[in-house]
């Protein structure tokens, strides 16, 4: 049990304009007329298309399959039939393409068959197995497979849920927590029992009075330790590292996880999907978004994985003066280059932007070294040091100040009074940090590779040397054998010089030769009955008085 | 006087003894010089440097018998790195060698492919797959783009094709920074 709540250094105090959206339940987002499902889930991770266009699919059947460690499966979100597999934009920032499956609602929403899994009676290995099958990974917003996550062996203390949603707008976790609190504690249940964890804690701030109250009647009665803990609403109190600092006090250092220190972290919305894969047989083939900021009817929706970005939108009848399109919250969110782009696992919220709602960031101006960014820093860097690195390129040099334990929350760029957008800054160096490990590595292959030719080619022909001395060393050792035996006179002088030796080889190679042909006469002529052999012999007659006459014929003419 | 000739002899003895023994056992093998140079240099092996590999030309570089600006898959920043380690002054590419192009790897039009094998012979890095006879292929994630295929090919069905940019290597572009609104 946890006494007390611990800070985590840093944070903000945004406007969180979650009421926009907070009164709304969740609907069921209707069927769009096409579903255009990626294989990629990740940068990480892709999967293996098992499906060809044409084909019919039930909700629910499995279309891609894991092909690496860090990969799940990919699900059909409705029943319909695959129209085509094709690159189509995905839900990035830079509108880049990849696979995906395109699929045409029948509008019958038949499912496949869901058998469920006692997870208590099987083995962890197998219910982690389920999970991956099920196409389960984190509904935070990072995708990160559950099955790794909670597949680690042993040693894990406290299971924390993640119902902090710290940034504003966003509000599906907190209706998800409202409406669906047993199912997200039924997930937290199994997970507690794949991880091994002793506790479950549900972290949720306090500015979702209805949520604490809706989980806390759902662990009524529960025995084991588990417990609803309101955290005092400060951005971002639902990073992993924060929410774990604030409820156990362990910080987590440089290069290590939650795991590491017997805590582990699992968002509401995977315990909600976990619960649904385990016990109801359904993979994860939607979740709850939340559409808000210039809309009319904000709310939140159940939306199938696939579903248009502008289906969506038009769901929350985005007003007249709506500029862009930001996928995820307002602070770690992304703007979205097009807005045919599918909605993703990870896609928890569109925020329509305005002039008024988002007004354009004024210019940038110098960085005056006031060290604002520094105290709101949740991770403890000091961002101004990390913004000139980056800026002057000095990668190595912002690599020494931790560039990659930035979370890119976004505190930094909202309290500098220069405004300085400097998580674009950091996005940049990291990215730039990346293609030149890329490099290193291809480059090191390619060494590695051209001296292995090298080696093999010097290999090859030191062989093909030796091959040719001892092929030599054998016809000579061959030859003098022979030669120590027949008397022959050429033979007899041979070891004098290198010319008759070379000539009695030729020699003795005829003579194989001859030899040779003798042997490989006509094969034919085995194994004749006694009439074929006749005819033969007579043939031969008929050829040898021929060839008599002809020599005959011949003959007084060649005189 | 003798006493100070005797310990400035001692001194000397014992401090070149020290140094004797130090020069043999801190030996070090190989040149380590060539091998930070070789770390620097791309390993596309295209020997547009006009040695037989980067290896040859970061030796050449360390016995001073080449200069820094031979390189031209290392482009500007490659020099600048060797010119850091070395200790020189930066110099633009000698264009000599060719011009810094972005980086792109060998396609083979398959249907031209006559199944020669000299382009299998020619890849310093063993990236093209084939047999006498038989269609060959690239294999893309082991290409250098060093393009020593596309000479020796009789039929010309070798091309150079720009690396697209896919999710994995998209990065975050350098931040425009708006300085003032211009009314």
């Amino acid at each position: 049990m946890i006494a007390g709540l611990f800070r985590f250094k840093g944070g903000i105090k945004p406007e969180t304009h979650k009421n926009a959206s907070a009164g709304a339940p969740i609907q069921i987002a209707p069927l769009p007329k096409q579903l255009i499902v990626p294989l990629r889930q990740s940068p990480r991770a892709t999967a293996e298309c098992i499906v060809v266009p044409g084909q019919k699919v039930l909700k629910g059947e499995r279309i891609g399959l894991p092909d690496s460690p860090l990969s799940t499966a990919v699900h059909a979100p409705t029943s319909g039939t695959v129209v085509e597999i094709t690159p189509h934009a995905m839900a990035h920032p830079s509108g880049l393409q990849t696979r995906c499956v395109v699929i045409e609602p029948d509008g019958d929403e038949r499912w496949v068959e869901r058998p469920t899994l006692d997870y208590q009676s099987t083995s962890p290995k197998e219910a982690l197995a389920w999970l991956r099958d099920h196409g389960i990974v984190g509904l935070g917003g990072a995708t990160f497979p559950s099955h790794i996550k909670a597949g680690v062996d042993g040693g894990i203390e406290t299971l924390i849920l993640n119902g902090a949603e710290c940034e504003p707008w966003i509000t599906c976790d907190d209706r998800l927590m409202r409406e669906r609190a047993d199912g997200i504690v039924a997930g937290a249940l199994i997970l507690k029992h794949l991880t091994g964890a002793r506790e479950i804690v549900f972290g949720v701030e306090d500015n979702k009075p209805q949520a604490i109250e809706a989980l806390r009647t759902a662990i009524h009665g529960l025995s084991g330790d588990i417990t609803v803990i309101p955290v005092p609403s400060l951005y971002p109190a639902g990073g992993e590292k924060q929410l774990i600092r604030v409820l156990t006090g362990v910080e987590i250092p440089h290069g290590k996880l939650g795991g590491d220190f017997g805590v582990q972290c699992f968002n509401v919305g995977t315990a909600y999907a976990v619960n649904r894969a385990i016990n109801h047989g359904e993979p994860l083939v939607s979740r709850v978004m939340t559409v808000t900021g210039n809309v009319e009817k904000p709310g939140n929706f159940e939306v199938l994985i696939g579903t248009p970005v502008e289906a969506l939108l038009a769901l929350g009848q985005p007003k007249a003066d709506t500029g862009r399109i930001l996928m995820g919250g307002p602070m770690m969110g992304f703007e979205l280059p097009r807005l045919d782009v599918p909605a993703t696992k990870a896609t928890n919220c569109l925020i329509a932007t305005s002039p008024a709602l988002f007004p354009p960031p004024p210019p940038e101006m110098n960085c005056i070294r006031c060290g604002a960014c520094a105290a709101v820093c949740p991770a403890e860097l000091q961002p101004f040091e990390l913004y000139w690195f980056s800026r002057a390129r000095n990668f190595g040099k912002a690599q020494e100040y931790h560039l990659f334990d930035c979370i890119e929350c976004g505190c930094c760029s909202y309290v500098c009074p220069s405004q300085i957008r400097l998580v674009d800054y950091y996005r940049f160096a990291k990215g730039e940090i990346w293609a030149r490990e890329r490099e290193k590595s291809a480059a090191d292959a390619a060494r590695e590779r051209f001296e292995f030719r090298n080696e093999r080619q010097a290999r090859e022909k030191r062989e093909k040397a030796e091959k040719l001395a001892a092929k030599a060393a054998a016809t000579k050792a061959k030859l003098a054998a022979t030669s120590a035996d027949a008397p022959a006179p050429a033979a007899a002088d041979a070891p004098a010089s290198p010319d008759d030796a070379k000539r009695a080889l030729i020699a003795a190679a005829l003579e194989r030769a001859k030899a040779q042909k003798a042997a490989a006469e006509p094969k034919n002529t085995d194994a004749l009955t006694p009439a074929q052999a006749a005819q033969v012999a007579e043939a031969d007659e008929r050829r040898a008085a021929k060839a008599a006459t002809d020599t005959a014929a011949d003959a007084p003419e060649s005189n | 006087m003798l006493t100070a000739i005797l310990v400035m002899t001692g001194i000397a003895l014992v401090l070149g003894a020290a140094l004797g023994f130090a020069a043999i056992f801190f030996k070090v093998e190989g040149d380590p010089l060539v091998d930070n140079i070789d770390a620097i240099l791309p390993q596309t092996q295209c020997g547009q440097c006009g040695f037989p590999g980067c290896r040859p030309y970061a030796e050449a570089i360390a016995n001073g018998e080449a200069d820094i600006n031979q390189c031209p898959p290392g482009g500007e920043e490659g020099i600048r790195h060797l010119a850091d380690l070395l200790g020189r002054e930066f110099k633009p590419l000698d264009e000599e060698h060719g011009v810094e192009k972005p980086k792109s790897v060998a396609i083979i039009d398959e249907e031209t492919c006559i199944g020669c094998t000299l382009c299998i012979q020619a890849c310093p890095v063993d990236a093209i797959v084939g047999a006498a006879k038989q269609m060959h292929v690239i294999v893309e994630a082991e290409c250098t783009g060093c393009e020593l295929c596309i000479a020796p090919c009789p039929v010309d069905c070798i091309t150079m094709e720009p690396l697209k940019e896919n999710v994995k290597t998209w990065k975050w572009k350098y931040p425009v920074i708006q300085i003032k609104d211009v009314a």
